[in-house]
């Protein structure tokens, strides 16, 4: 069957045809890459954290996996026991769950002789929020139900607002939000370092119960040069270690007294053989959550991320296609102007046709 | 073992003396070697072993010499309510020499003891309570003019088994305090343990004081079998020392809960919560004062049931080393089972109907596509031979014409 | 033929065995979604901490919007690049994806767990526009409604409401507009959503030109859904197929085809991440697998002589539907793991229940196709119809 001619163009010839289709094509699909190849113009830089971060420290060789952390979290957090043995006699999440915000996971290699021996040894490990600089959950949210407080940087839910998409559960490098799947009516829970009592002078509550200061409360600037301190240490040495809240070396009274439970509650222990790496400095632009540990962090469950956010990238990519809308608008000019001209003239050839008949 | 079990020995003539000349009734009695037998841990039948020992034997006789003690490992053993005391020293064993309890002193009491050696030499029990000063060749203490290193080592060269009763003679004890005098190394004295001056292992029954019964148990122990209770490296009778404060602490649970008492007196402590952050050095003591607690007066006997951390009196390195509010290390950490994995396997994969409705949902899409192809394949080879028809008409057509 | 050409519908019974079918399993989807509304997503799906999208989000909404491009692709071949010959095609294609489109956005309400704040997305004060979500969300909704709006003259057309129908054509170019630039924008940010998961997807999956990917992916799936649609109703309505546009229309599916497999295989070079295709894996082998289906067609209908076989079109309209959900199941399910390499030791594999959901929303979408091309002038008049 021949190739019906378009009315209202020139009537091409076959070859012809086909050369000039061909280069709009190719216009057509440069403009398409153009519009969605990535970066450049509009890069996002990774955030950093705010100057008055909160946030934990947690040294795995101090920890002895009482578990006071995860029983205090539950109760500040009103969150009902998980029951995964066959008899439900005690509360025992396997993972961080919608209704699990912190919980202590046990790395386990041979014997199990040791305490933070890598081989025939074990570790515990923390697993909570880390309340990332450059968080990817507040960067998917599509309704800004996840949120970073610019001025202590704590990433709180709004669980009136969330629409339970479940993007920012995707999104998180650590696994951290997890959706109540068991209820009609769920949301999405984790740690928001105990915000909800700091208005009543408590801070996170796994800090206020660590028997031996495994996690400490405090500015993460503080917590940051307390960790440093502690790697400058050789393994065994004995030092003071804070427990509870780390107070800023230059803190008022005022700033103290906002504060409930006992300012000092230092001892004397045993520094660790820890790796010579703090866990949350620079990944993903750094966390507020820190982690001290003698076990290669990896095989501890804490992924290894690169210092630019995923978020970063992402956003840069939006905002280099759709910053402003000045793309998409121009190209909707574009299209509308062609799409104009093809349809107009259609209809034109159409009441020529009907004049014709 | 034993021969008969203990209600037939019940009837026994032998224990019926044994019962008369302890002045109790035959069913007190074999009751004392039954709860001497559970403290040692003992199978079935040792009770009556216990029981056949006490009316049979000859009563072992027992040097107990002091040092560098306060007598409360005396004193302690003076509260035993099984056997009480004037049973156990008249009865049960014969104390040849013993300063505090002995009405006599000097002389009288020095030829006593070296009679008793002389009498009982190989087969008497040397109990030892009090360190040894070591500094200056001893001269810190002395008894009848002879240092206490000599005085241990003469009366341990012709004794059975040597028993050293309470911390300070298990491993110098108080009196071993290094003072916080820069540049000390050593206690004043320099006192030290039984087995240390001894050169040899010991039995040692740390405590300060230790319950009276883990040493009365070992003392029953040697007569029943002839020999001492299993021992750990240290010398401490593996059924009383085996075990942390901190394993079968009445308040553990509220250390796995993380309730701790902050200060004392506050409502933490009130509640009875964990006295961790107090000090309590439980964690890293072996004892068991939390099993069988002080006094045989009930609950409530021991340090921590009275709202006082454990100091680890028994433990060197520990009790008189570290302040007692000073934080204790986790010794022999063995997590809860129920702490998860790094890794745990959640999450339910395919089962076998889901993977049966998901081949079907398939396996029906793959029919009626492959159907749809076979009819489309057919009629355009329909099709084609039409068209081929077609083209060899008009090839005829055009040649014909 | 001219540019315009008569639809009529179809005509025929509306009940058989393939709508009772239909009808049946639209029955079972919404028993499941009437629990799933009163106990919870964790009632009926399998979905849990490690895999928090299942084949709801999947399936039903990226897939099923992918699958609904076919009207995106013909309109922007008739309108944007003037191949007038094709208009036959725009309705029926047109069809399909408003279908597609519409049960996509609405199968994410089932999807969502606190669905009763969905219009968050949409009022400024929440709406976070940083979010790729929020972006692929409104231009959803936005190019649904133009849909609705571009297939009006449909309904216009039945109801004899022709002065309305004129004047809706004055300004149909502008919609038409629209209608080409927001899938643009949809679909490439589809595969943007993967970027912020980072290294939670796989390498072969997880590239800074995802959006560019989804988007020539989107388009010669559109292309192909046409193949596959046009031969399936032909058959089903016994009625010829236009070959004279399927044939052509084919060759320009294998041209963006190979544009989109240039860039795909180039980017996994230069990334330098073709080496995970080689892991003794089950990433790998469904790599293999997502790319043999994107090959396939050339292998189908590479030559002229082979497009005119209408079987092999049909073919290679359904491998290049497959291809494009492999690699959608890929990058979102089969290569996503929560661990990030450290493995949480999460399984998913979807139940009855959710199966159930998906292909009732199938069916909803065959049933509506069914009714509406048989009772609105949608398809072209065919001369020699044979009544069904």
């Amino acid at each position: 069957m021949k190739q019906p001619s378009h009315p209202h163009t020139e009537p091409e010839a076959g070859s012809q045809g086909r050369r000039n289709f061909l280069k709009r094509l190719l216009a057509g699909g440069a403009a398409a890459a153009a519009a969605v190849a990535p970066e450049v113009a509009c890069a996002r830089d990774t955030l950093q954290r705010p100057p008055e971060a909160l946030g934990l420290l947690y040294d795995a060789t101090l920890c002895v996996g009482c578990q006071a952390c995860v029983a205090a979290c539950k109760q500040a957090n009103a969150n009902p026991a998980e029951f995964t043995a066959v008899d439900k006699l005690w509360d025992t999440p396997l993972d961080t769950s919608g209704h699990t915000f912190n919980l202590i996971k046990m790395y386990r290699n041979g014997t199990m002789e040791n305490k933070d021996a890598e081989q025939n040894g074990f570790a515990f490990m923390k697993t909570s929020c880390m309340h990332c600089a450059d968080p990817s959950c507040v960067s998917a949210c599509p309704v800004s139900a996840m949120t970073k407080n610019p001025v202590n940087g704590i990433v709180g839910y709004d669980p009136d607002i969330c629409i339970g998409c479940r993007y920012c559960v995707a999104a998180c490098p650590f696994g951290i939000p997890k959706y109540q799947y068991d209820s009609p009516t769920g949301q999405i829970g984790k740690c928001e370092l105990c915000r909800h009592r700091h208005k009543d002078g408590h801070y996170s509550a796994c800090a206020e119960v660590c028997p031996t200061g495994a996690t400490l409360f405090g500015r993460s600037e503080d917590l940051l040069a307390e960790a440093k301190r502690r790697l400058a240490l050789k393994p065994g040495e004995w030092t003071t270690m804070p427990r509870g809240r780390l107070p800023a070396k230059d803190e008022t009274p005022e700033q103290a007294a906002q504060w409930k439970g006992p300012l000092n509650q230092d001892y004397q222990a045993q520094a660790g053989a820890y790796l010579q790496h703090v866990y949350g400095e620079k990944e993903y632009g750094g966390t507020q959550v820190l982690k001290l540990s003698a076990v290669n962090f990896q095989k501890v469950g804490m992924p290894d991320l690169p210092p630019k956010s995923s978020a970063a990238t992402s956003e840069t990519i939006q905002h280099t296609l759709y910053g402003g809308l000045i793309m998409p608008v121009a190209v909707l000019a574009g299209l509308t102007w062609v799409a104009r001209r093809n349809v107009v003239a259609e209809a034109g050839e159409e009441q020529d046709k009907q004049g014709e008949a | 073992m034993a021969k008969q079990d203990l209600i037939t020995l019940e009837s026994d003539d032998r224990i019926g003396a044994a019962a008369d000349r302890l002045s109790m009734d035959r069913r007190e009695f074999l009751q004392f070697c039954a709860a001497m037998a559970t403290t040692l841990g003992l199978p079935q039948g040792a009770d009556a072993a216990v029981a056949e020992a006490v009316a049979n034997k000859e009563r072992p006789s027992v040097i107990w010499l002091h040092f560098q003690e306060c007598t409360g490992c005396t004193e302690s053993m003076l509260r035993a309510e099984h056997p009480t005391l004037e049973k156990l020293i008249l009865d049960v064993i014969s104390l040849d020499y013993h300063e505090t309890l002995f009405a006599a002193a000097g002389h009288q009491v020095e030829e006593a003891r070296l009679a008793a050696m002389k009498r009982h030499k190989g087969k008497y029990l040397l109990v030892v309570e009090g360190a040894i000063p070591t500094r200056d060749g001893g001269v810190y203490c002395k008894i009848g003019g002879k240092t206490a290193i000599e005085l241990l080592k003469e009366c341990a060269a012709d004794a059975a088994a040597v028993i050293a009763m309470g911390s300070c003679a298990s491993w110098g004890g108080m009196p071993s305090t290094i003072p916080s005098i820069p540049g000390a190394t050593e206690s004043p004295t320099g006192s030290s343990g039984v087995a240390q001056v001894l050169g040899k292992p010991v039995v040692t029954i740390p405590g300060c004081p230790p319950n009276p019964y883990n040493f009365l148990s070992t003392v029953v122990h040697f007569l029943t079998f002839g020999k001492l209770p299993a021992v750990d490296e240290k010398g401490r009778p593996k059924f009383a020392y085996s075990r942390l404060i901190h394993e079968n602490c009445e308040r553990r649970a509220h250390f796995d809960a993380g309730r701790f008492a902050m200060e004392f007196g506050d409502d933490g402590h009130r509640k009875g919560y964990c006295l961790y952050k107090l000090g309590c050095k439980g964690p890293e003591t072996y004892a068991n004062c939390s099993v069988i607690m002080f006094g045989d007066a009930g609950a409530g006997t021991w340090p921590v049931a009275c709202g006082h951390p454990c100091i680890g009196c028994t433990e060197e390195g520990v009790g008189f080393a570290k302040p007692i509010h000073a934080m204790a290390k986790m010794k022999n950490i063995e997590p809860s089972v129920f702490l998860p994995r790094i890794v745990e396997e959640k999450g339910i994969g395919a089962t076998l109907g889901s993977a049966a409705v998901l081949a079907a949902v398939a396996g029906a899409a793959a029919g009626a596509g492959a159907m749809v192809a076979k009819n489309l394949g057919l009629s355009h080879q329909a099709a084609e031979l039409e068209r081929a028809k077609q083209e060899g008409k008009q090839a005829d057509e055009t040649t014909g014409a | 033929m001219s540019a315009h050409h008569p639809a009529v519908p179809v005509g025929g019974k509306l009940l058989n065995t393939a709508t009772a079918v239909c009808g049946v399993l639209i029955m079972a989807m919404l028993a499941v979604l009437l629990v799933r509304f009163i106990f919870g997503l964790g009632a009926v799906t399998n979905l849990n901490d490690g895999y928090p999208w299942g084949i709801w989000v999947i399936f039903d909404v990226i897939i099923g919007s992918a699958f609904a491009c076919g009207g995106f692709s013909v309109a922007m071949l008739v309108y944007i690049f003037n191949r007038g010959e094709y208009h036959p095609l725009v309705r029926p294609a047109l069809l399909a994806s408003l279908f597609g489109y519409t049960l996509a956005g609405v199968g994410v309400i089932f999807d969502l767990g606190r669905w009763w704040n969905f219009w968050h997305i949409f009022w400024p004060g929440y709406a976070n526009p940083n979010s790729v979500m929020f972006e692929v969300a409104v231009c959803i909704s936005a190019y649904i409604t133009v849909m609705w709006i571009e297939f009006s003259p449909v309904f216009l057309e039945k109801w004899g409401l022709t002065v309305q129908k004129k004047r809706l054509e004055k300004v149909l170019f502008f919609f038409i507009a629209l209608g080409t630039l927001l899938p643009m924008m949809h679909q490439s940010s589809l595969g943007t959503m993967l970027v912020v998961m980072g290294p939670q997807v796989n390498p072969l999956w997880q590239t800074p030109v995802v959006p560019l990917l989804y988007l020539l992916s989107a388009i010669t799936v559109g292309y192909g859904i046409v193949l596959f649609e046009s031969c399936v109703a032909s058959a089903a309505y016994r009625r010829e197929i236009e070959m004279h546009l399927l044939q052509p229309m084919a060759k320009i599916m294998l041209g963006v085809l190979g544009l989109f497999l240039a860039v795909r295989l180039g980017d996994l070079v230069v990334r330098g991440a073709l080496g995970h295709a080689f892991a003794a894996s089950l990433e790998a082998f469904f790599f293999w697998l997502e790319l043999f289906c994107f090959v396939l067609p050339y292998l189908l209908i590479g030559s002229a002589a082979a497009r005119r076989n209408p079987a092999r079109l049909f073919l290679a309209g359904i491998a290049l539907m497959c291809g494009a959900m492999l690699m959608r199941v890929n990058g979102f399910l089969i290569g996503y793991d929560t661990g990030l390499g450290v493995d949480h030791g999460w399984h998913y594999f979807p139940s009855i229940a959710e199966m159930l959901v998906t292909i009732g929303m199938f069916s909803v979408e065959v049933l509506a196709y069914i009714i509406i091309t048989r009772r609105f002038p949608v398809l072209p008049r065919e001369e020699a119809a044979a009544a069904h």
